[in-house]
């Protein structure tokens, strides 16, 4: 990834108000978004099936990226109509349909609750998004029943929701908000190098599983990046 | 990498169809989304059993669809579990009106996967039953990992519950059967090289010339722990002492002793590891009633072996010997 550590609040602070045509997420934004999700994953494929090989089965990165491969092409064939839910469900189901294995059901489930969560809004603003994210991570916690700390996707997103609530009760832009839930999703992604996985292939390891980043938390963290980006 | 592959991402589709190609009378092939099911599926008033998990552990599951054991098999991916909509299809597809019991290795992404499909084929009013296989004590069980792994014992469950199944017995029942496997079988295996997954194209982990992975898994997964090389009697010890631990089996006890070839592993010395084994085991006072000695779930190319112990009694014996026909088991 070629990124060093980024600080919460430099990134805070480097973010200027953007999105000024629109107040919040349109379809187009949504589907900007999955488009990018798909470009960063392929782009880290082969750098998150290397962290999965250290201590899982070498197959994180050719699963995304078959996955939102699928979501894009879903995409394309498809009118998305003029809610962003609406991008969000036929993703989530791409997810389902393509991935496989632990990453499957637990990224179909975040993009299915999300969309759930804001059917019938044409725009989604900080609010909005600070619910769906709520709704996608609490589907995720469900779905996988990790908890935070087992060094899973959950040690990025809990602290990406976390971040996005705070900044929508303290009446942040969304641009600005976004960028706050990347960087606590990169914090989150970074701690989990020294945990011990209790959830998930790597657990098996036991204590030798310390020492390496999580590789669902590092595909977590690249999503949310890509949200940030596409809307930065 | 040297494989008889034409291309990584066809891998999986083009080995289903050769499987289709090959055993027309035994099984049919789906292939959008992928699941093999047996040729006569569904049958009326039958309990469906159906499995499934990453590909690259042949002939595990696709190649144990047929009469007398599984009507269903969902391949994932190499080494990744299948999508709720194979396995949900797979399901209504094998559906008699009986139920239909799930044999998922513990794996969370399997477990998740099957959990997603049961909740799917629930809104058709289709009764599914999981039984979960958890037999691999070099995990430890406990709140603190994902639970033991399904391996050897998956084999057994399969044979057993399919033959449960195929008497007419009702899914409650064959359930049970295959918990009762389930519950008196214990493996644990070791690996000799490293295995490499197509679409990666190098090997999974490193081992040196002098070294083995032990308590390794089918997915190329790390083990226990690494140790020097040593002889097959050795190997067959260090295995077989886990197991007979947590066994728990006693003078007298019948077993089925299951020694099982990761892939790249002559039948050569999977008997030279099966003849310390029977030794062994007899020395402990067990009598070994069954054995299957061959590759039956394996780690793609891997070089290594597992051991597999199940206690039997009159009724787990019956139905291991029950008739069964699918590409890789047959017989009666």
């Amino acid at each position: 990834m070629g990124r060093s550590g980024v600080h919460a609040g430099a990134v805070l602070g480097l973010t200027p108000p953007v999105g000024i045509t629109a107040p919040g997420w349109t379809t187009d934004t949504a589907a900007a978004w999955v488009r990018a999700c798909a470009r960063v994953i392929a782009a880290n494929r082969n750098y998150l099936t290397a962290l999965d090989a250290a201590i899982g089965d070498a197959d994180h990165g050719t699963n995304m990226d078959r996955g939102f491969a699928a979501a894009v092409e879903k995409l394309d064939e498809t009118p998305t109509g003029t809610e962003p839910s609406a991008v969000l469900r036929l993703t989530g189901m791409a997810l389902l349909s393509t991935i496989g294995g632990a990453s499957g059901p637990l990224y179909g489930t975040f993009f299915v609750r999300m969309s759930k969560a804001c059917e019938s809004k044409a725009e989604l603003g900080l609010g909005d998004w600070a619910e769906a994210l709520d709704a996608g991570v609490e589907g995720v916690v469900f779905r996988g029943r990790a908890e935070a700390g087992d060094k899973t996707m959950v040690d990025a997103l809990l602290p990406a929701r976390d971040a996005l609530r705070a900044a929508a009760k303290d009446g942040l832009e969304l641009a600005a908000g976004l960028a706050a839930a990347a960087a606590a999703a990169e914090e989150g992604m970074r701690a989990t190098t020294p945990m011990v996985a209790k959830k998930g292939r790597a657990s098996y390891l036991g204590d030798r599983s310390a020492g390496n980043q999580d590789p669902g938390a590092t595909s977590a963290y690249l999503l949310l990046k890509a949200a940030a980006d596409v809307w930065g | 990498m040297k494989k008889l592959i034409n291309h990584p991402d066809d891998v999986v589709r083009e080995a289903l169809e050769g499987l289709a190609a090959a055993h027309p009378d035994t099984l049919r092939v789906n292939l959008k989304p992928a699941y093999v099911v047996r040729a006569d599926a569904p049958l009326a008033g039958k309990v469906g059993v159906v499995s499934g998990g990453g590909s690259g552990h042949e002939p595990l599951h696709t190649g144990y669809v047929g009469k007398g054991m599984l009507d269903a098999a969902c391949p994932g991916q190499v080494f990744t579990s299948p999508t709720p909509d194979q396995v949900a299809e797979a399901t209504a597809a094998v559906n008699g009106g009986a139920g239909v019991l799930h044999i998922v290795k513990n794996y969370t992404g399997d477990v998740l996967n099957f959990e997603m499909a049961t909740e799917i084929v629930a809104e058709d009013g289709i009764e599914v039953t999981a039984v979960v296989i958890d037999d691999d004590v070099a995990v430890t069980d406990s709140l603190y990992t994902a639970g033991r792994r399904g391996v050897g014992a998956t084999v057994l469950a399969e044979k057993i519950a399919g033959a449960a199944a195929e008497e007419g017995r009702p899914l409650a029942q064959v359930a049970a059967v295959c918990r009762t496997v389930n519950a008196n079988a214990r493996s644990m295996g070791i690996a000799l090289t490293s295995c490499t997954v197509p679409q990666v194209g190098h090997p999974t982990f490193d081992l040196g010339e002098d070294e083995m992975e032990v308590g390794i898994g089918i997915h190329g997964e790390p083990g226990r722990s690494r140790s020097v090389l040593r002889q097959a009697d050795e190997i067959v010890e260090m295995l077989a002492g886990p197991i007979l631990d947590d066994l728990g089996a006693e003078t007298g006890d019948q077993v089925l002793a299951l020694v099982n070839g990761m892939g790249a592993t002559p039948l050569l010395e999977l008997y030279v590891v099966y003849r310390r084994l029977h030794s062994l085991l007899e020395e402990q006072g067990l009598r070994v009633v069954r054995r299957l000695v061959g590759s039956y779930i394996t780690s793609l190319d891997m070089a290594g072996c597992s051991v597999t112990l199940l206690k039997m009694d009159k009724e787990l014996l019956r139905l291991w010997d029950a008739p069964v026909f699918t590409p890789a088991l047959s017989w009666g």
